[in-house]
């Protein structure tokens, strides 16, 4: 094979993408855990490790940067470079949501309070498996798989209106709970986004294996997190 | 409902380390879309070219457009160069070729039995590999075409000598000098004497062969400048092994490749930005990514 380097790198930077896929996965799962067991030096480290992922990022698109500036990448090749550097700020963002999650477990502290944790675990679940399964059809250029993912979004989405008005009825119930239950509407807020975000993994993976960039998501809602 | 494998069981290799501290770049891409497709000045039709008995081009059919670069690429042997000879009957002087089809240059018919084949290679400049100026000075090498073409008044040569040495970005460099040898310009320089002098006679599409393969990265570069300003006044068609250079220079790119029998075909013709970005050819695809050819 006369590219044999290039092949070796490219390959080399798809496993980049799935261990930092796995890395927000991982902080994902870990934020939730915190927040049920209300474990706030839990939640400090996750809240830490997030640089972690940030610092890979760059180092992934900075790897891009050299390939493209060394090995003149074309076509396929060129698409797959320009398809990781989308899906690894993504992914980036991401991790910024399980940092958020983690961030309202250390403001919470370790009074006890109600909140809709089998809610929060369940989208958590829905939206690490729709990540996992996308990635997975990321690197293995697989469009009919990433067509799939984005419609499970709306059970995200369900959910994410059953606790919406859960915390808002509760707020009107009790206003000494306001500033919790708003707390926890970013929790809710950030999974949501979390699986929205999947949706363009998928777009990615079509773009790679035909090189047309679709619109995968089916409703219209717009990036509201501050 | 979460997939208990982890995603990092899928990883499969992780020995290289892709790695660089720092880089600085500057991406400069000139977009172009399918409203830019204008005029057709080249237009060829199922063409086919023998070399004695051997097959060198089989059913080409392309539209060059006017104004343009048009780049056409491919592997050694698949007869780039020899689609290139065709546009100018440049053939014509090999013995034993046969030529089959058409070709028309702006609704010309150019191998009409009544064509003025002196007349189409004046209408039809080329630019070749190696610079290859007249031993002659900076000015008579300039001024020999249009000599040629009866031009003898002294003013009017200066200035047709000028204005293509101009054109040719060379006049700065050698304005001072114009009664020097040729011989005595860089390789580079020499290069775009022979621009100079392949515009002198006014043409209206220049093929270029090559045209920067002999030359250094800078003079390479330089010419590609050159081509980019040429092509608001001229069609150029031009061949190259530099695949970087044809996606860099050109507007439109077409590849071809060779059949089982050796014979050159077409595989793919298209606009640069979609060539190298998404060919809709595997063989295309397996060319310009290095992995064929």
């Amino acid at each position: 094979m006369p590219r044999e380097t290039l092949d070796r790198q490219l390959h080399h930077l798809q496993d980049e993408v799935l261990l930092l896929g796995s890395m927000v996965e991982q902080a994902t799962l870990n934020a939730i855990d915190a927040l049920k067991n209300q474990d706030v030096k839990f939640a400090r480290r996750i809240y830490d490790q997030d640089l972690t992922i940030n610092e890979k990022r760059y180092a992934i698109e900075n790897a891009i940067l050299v390939l493209i500036a060394t090995q003149q990448p074309m076509a396929h090749d060129l698409r797959i470079l320009a398809a990781i550097l989308e899906v690894i700020t993504e992914l980036e963002r991401m991790g910024d949501y399980a940092k958020g999650i983690a961030k309202v477990c250390m403001r919470l502290g370790e009074a006890p309070i109600n909140m809709p944790i089998r809610e929060f675990s369940r989208m958590a679940e829905l939206g690490v498996s729709m990540l996992h399964r996308a990635l997975s059809a990321f690197v293995a250029e697989n469009p009919q798989q990433a067509y799939a993912i984005p419609a499970e979004d709306d059970l995200v989405d369900d959910l994410f209106n059953r606790v919406y008005r859960g915390l808002v009825a509760s707020m009107i119930a009790d206003p000494e709970t306001i500033d919790r239950a708003n707390l926890l509407l970013w929790v809710a807020h950030n999974l949501e986004r979390l699986a929205d975000r999947v949706t363009n993994i998928c777009e990615r993976t079509v773009f790679i294996a035909t090189g047309e960039l679709l619109e995968l998501d089916t409703t219209d809602d717009e990036d509201t997190e501050g | 409902m979460i997939t208990k494998e982890p995603l990092t069981n899928m990883i499969t290799e992780d020995k290289t380390s892709t790695h660089s501290p720092r880089i600085n770049l500057k991406f400069v891409r000139e977009g172009m879309g399918e409203e830019d497709i204008q005029k057709t000045m080249v237009k060829v039709d199922n063409l086919s070219v023998y070399y004695g008995k051997f097959r060198a081009l089989t059913d080409i059919n392309i539209e060059v457009k006017a104004k343009k670069i048009t780049a056409l690429i491919g592997p050694s042997g698949c007869g780039k160069s020899t689609l290139l000879r065709c546009f100018n009957r440049m053939n014509d002087l090999i013995q034993n070729v046969k030529i089959e089809g058409k070709i028309t240059v702006d609704d010309l018919d150019i191998y009409a039995p009544d064509v003025d084949v002196v007349e189409v290679r004046r209408k039809i400049g080329m630019v070749f590999q190696r610079p290859n100026p007249f031993p002659k000075s900076i000015y008579d090498n300039v001024a020999f075409g249009p000599r040629l073409y009866g031009v003898n008044k002294r003013s009017k040569l200066d200035e047709i000598v000028q204005q293509s040495l101009m054109q040719a970005a060379l006049w700065d460099e050698v304005k001072d000098k114009l009664k020097q040898s040729a011989y005595a310009l860089s390789g580079g320089q020499q290069q775009r004497l022979c621009i100079a002098r392949a515009l002198a006679v006014e043409p209206e599409i220049i093929l270029m062969d090559e045209p920067a393969s002999a030359l250094d990265p800078i003079a390479t570069l330089k010419i590609e400048e050159l081509m980019r300003e040429l092509a608001v006044h001229y069609t150029i068609i031009v061949v190259t092994h530099n695949m970087q250079q044809a996606a860099r220079v050109s507007d439109f790119t077409a590849f071809l490749t060779m059949n089982p029998d050796r014979s050159g075909m077409m595989v793919e013709y298209g606009l640069t930005s979609q060539i190298f970005t998404n060919p809709r050819d595997k063989r295309t695809e397996d060319y310009i990514t290095g992995r064929f050819g």
